[in-house]
C-alpha cells in the first residue's frame, strides 16, 4: 500500500470505469449514457470471463448461460415475487453462481475443445429449456410491470439507476479480477493454465481451483444480465442466450490481452468502439459479426497474447506495472 | 533411522503390458536412492505410482507410516513429496520466480504469497537461479529449466524429493554442479529417489540402489554391491569391465 506504482494495476482500470460512469452525467447526454452503459456492461462481462479464460485457461463458448440465467432468476423475483432491485440481483448473482457450481462439477474435467463444446451446448439446452418452462413465459419471455419502475421514481429514474449499478457491477468486477490476478489463489490458477498436470504435482488442488473460479467468473454476469432486463424492460429466451454474444466477449477478452486485469477493459472498448462504427455504416451493417470473426482470427494468429499482452512482452517492466 | 517410504508388491499393469512387477523396497530417511534400469523398465511408472498419478493394480505404497495407494498427486504434494520430471515441465509464461512461488504456496507447508517469495529467493540461490528471477520460464535454457524444476519441487519443502533424469541433456561440467546440488539437498535432511542414466554420477552420488529391468526389480543393495552384481551387469551394463571403471572412477 506504500507504493502507489504497485497498485497501478488496479488504478487505472479503476479510473477507466468511473470516467465512464460520470461522462454521461457531465455532458448530460442520454445517447452518451446508452453508449457508457453498452461499453460498461461489456466491462463487467469481460473481465469475468477473463477469470476462466485468461488467468486459468478455459475457454467457455457459452459464457454468456450465466447472463441469461441469472437474468431470467432475478427478472422472475422482481416481477412475479415483488422482490426489491438489490434483493433481485443478489439471487439473480447467486443463481448464476450455483450453476457455474453444479456445471463445474461436471464439465470442468474436459480439457481444451471438449470443455468448450459442452459450454455451447449447456447454453444451448438452457435456451430450450428455458423456452419451455412456463412460469418463465416460455417463448414470449417475461415482460416488466411498469409498476415496478415506479417504485424507483419512474421510467427516467430507474433507468438512470440501472446505469449507475452497472458502473458499480463492473468497478466490481474489475476489483475481484484484480484481487484474484495477485492472491494466491490466482497464482494456482495461472499454473492451472500453464500445465494443469504439473499443477496438481505441485500440491495444486485443479478441480476445485477450477471450480471457484468458474463460480467467480459466472456471479457477475448473472446479476448483468438481471441489470440489462430490467433495463429493457423485458427478456426473451433469445434474447437471453445470444451465442454470437459469447463470441463477442472471446473476441474482446483475446483483443485486449487475456490473463491481464487491463486487457478485457480496453478490449470491450474496443469492440464496441468497432461495433459502433460497424452496425452504423452502410458497408458493415450486415456483417458485422463476420468482421468480429476476422478480427478473432488475426488476433489469434499475429497477437494471441492480445493488446496488453503484447505491449508487457515488448517492454518488461510493464510486467510489474499491469498484472 | 526410521522409514519414510514403504513400497510393497507394487503391481502396475497397462492393458497387457506389466510395467511394474511386485516392487517391494524400504527407503529410511535422509537417503539418496539411485534407480537405474534399461530404458522402459519402469522407473517413471514407479515414481508415477508413488506420487499419485497411477493407482497400481496391486501392492500398498506407505508414506511415513500412512497407506497413500492410490492418492491424488496434490495430496501426496500436501504430505510433503515433490518431484521433477523427465520432460520439463515449467510454467512457460510465469516468471522464474512465480514459477517457484507456485511450489512453496501449495506444497506441504502452504505458504502465503509474501512467504513463498521469500523461499522463492532462497531457493533460487541455492540452486543458482537468482540473476533469473524475473525472466520468463518459457525463455531459460535446458539445463535452467531442470534446475527450474529443481526449485520449484524444492521450495515446497518436501520429505521425500523424486528426481527423474536430472542429469539428461546437460554437459559434463553441468552434471558437476547438479551432482554438487543434489549432495547439498540430501545435507539439509531431504530423502532422494534418483532415476537416471549417467553411471558414473549416481553410482558417486547414491547411498543405496535398486536396478529395474521389464518391470522387475533384479537387485538391490550398495553401489559397490550393484556393479559387482553379475545379474546387473549382464542385464544392464552388459560389459563387467565397465563396471569397474566406473567404481574405479570414483577415487
Amino acid at each position: 500500500m506504500k507504493n502507489w506504482r504497485n497498485h497501478l494495476g488496479l488504478i487505472i482500470p479503476i479510473l477507466v470505469v468511473v470516467g465512464l460512469a460520470v461522462w454521461p452525467a457531465l455532458t448530460d447526454s442520454i445517447s452518451a449514457r446508452e453508449q457508457a452503459f453498452t461499453i460498461l456492461k461489456a466491462v463487467a462481462l469481460a473481465s469475468s470471463l477473463n477469470i476462466l479464460l485468461g488467468y486459468t485457461g478455459y475457454v467457455s463458448f457459452g459464457h454468456i448461460v450465466f447472463y441469461g440465467f441469472g437474468g431470467y432468476i432475478g427478472l422472475y423475483f422482481l416481477n412475479e415475487q415483488g422482490w426489491s432491485i438489490w434483493a433481485s440481483l443478489l439471487i439473480a448473482g447467486i443463481s448464476a453462481g450455483l450453476l457455474a457450481f453444479l456445471l463445474g462439477k461436471a464439465i470442468l474435467r474436459l480439457r481444451g475443445g471438449y470443455f468448450a463444446l459442452a459450454t455451447i451446448g449447456i447454453n444451448e439446452a438452457m435456451k430450450a429449456l428455458i423456452n419451455n418452462l412456463d412460469i418463465f413465459g416460455g417463448a414470449v419471455g417475461m415482460t416488466l410491470n411498469f409498476k415496478v419502475y415506479k417504485t424507483y421514481g419512474g421510467a427516467a429514474e430507474a433507468l438512470s439507476m440501472a446505469f449507475y449499478i452497472m458502473a458499480g457491477l463492473a468497478l466490481t468486477s474489475i476489483i475481484v479480477s484484480y484481487l484474484v490476478r495477485v492472491s494466491k489463489f490466482g497464482l494456482g490458477l495461472l499454473a492451472i493454465r500453464e500445465n494443469e498436470d504439473a499443477a496438481e504435482v505441485m500440491g495444486i488442488v485443479a478441480p476445485d481451483a477450477k471450480t471457484w473460479a468458474y463460480v467467480l467468473s459466472a456471479i457477475i454476469p448473472g446479476m448483468v444480465g438481471m441489470l440489462f432486463f430490467f433495463k429493457n424492460g423485458n427478456v426473451e429466451p433469445h434474447v437471453a442466450f445470444p451465442l454470437h454474444a459469447s463470441i463477442e466477449l472471446l473476441v474482446m477478452v483475446m483483443l485486449g490481452g487475456q490473463g491481464t486485469v487491463l486487457g478485457p477493459i480496453l478490449g470491450a472498448f474496443a469492440y464496441q468502439g468497432m461495433r459502433g462504427y460497424l452496425v452504423t455504416s452502410d458497408i458493415f451493417k450486415d456483417i458485422q459479426l463476420s468482421v468480429s470473426g476476422a478480427v478473432l482470427l488475426l488476433i489469434i494468429l499475429f497477437i494471441p497474447a492480445g493488446a496488453v499482452g503484447w505491449l508487457r512482452n515488448r517492454f518488461a517492466p510493464l510486467r510489474r506495472v499491469l498484472p | 533411522m526410521t522409514t519414510l517410504l514403504q513400497i510393497q508388491g507394487v503391481t502396475k499393469r497397462f492393458g497387457g503390458l506389466q510395467a511394474l512387477t511386485d516392487v517391494t523396497f524400504n527407503l529410511s530417511e535422509g537417503q539418496i536412492m539411485g534407480l537405474i534400469g534399461p530404458n522402459g523398465a519402469g522407473k517413471t511408472t514407479l515414481f508415477n505410482c508413488i506420487n499419485g498419478v497411477y493407482t497400481p493394480e496391486e501392492g500398498k505404497i506407505l508414506f511415513q507410516g500412512e497407506n497413500v495407494t492410490g492418492s491424488k498427486t496434490y495430496n501426496m504434494a500436501r504430505r510433503g513429496l515433490a518431484r521433477t520430471h523427465q520432460i520439463v515441465q515449467p510454467l512457460n509464461e510465469l516468471t522464474v520466480q512465480e514459477n517457484i512461488m507456485a511450489g512453496a504456496c501449495f506444497g506441504r507447508e502452504n505458504h502465503n504469497l509474501h512467504n513463498a517469495a521469500e523461499i522463492a529467493n532462497e531457493v533460487m540461490d541455492f540452486v543458482g537461479l537468482d540473476t533469473r528471477t524475473d525472466q520468463l520460464a518459457a525463455s531459460l535454457n535446458v539445463a535452467q529449466k531442470k534446475r527450474l524444476e529443481m526449485a520449484r519441487a524444492l521450495a515446497a519443502r518436501p520429505y521425500l524429493l523424486l528426481l527423474d533424469e536430472v542429469l539428461a541433456g546437460l554437459n559434463p561440467s553441468e552434471i558437476g554442479e547438479m551432482v554438487e546440488t543434489v549432495k547439498k539437498i540430501r545435507d539439509r535432511g531431504i530423502t532422494i529417489i534418483m532415476i537416471e542414466h549417467v553411471m558414473k554420477a549416481v553410482m558417486n552420488v547414491s547411498d543405496h540402489m535398486l536396478v529395474l529391468d521389464y518391470g522387475q526389480q533384479i537387485a538391490e543393495g550398495t553401489p559397490t554391491e550393484i556393479a559387482n552384481n553379475p545379474q546387473v551387469i549382464e542385464a544392464y551394463l552388459g560389459d563387467p569391465e565397465l563396471a569397474k571403471k566406473l567404481m574405479g572412477d570414483d577415487e
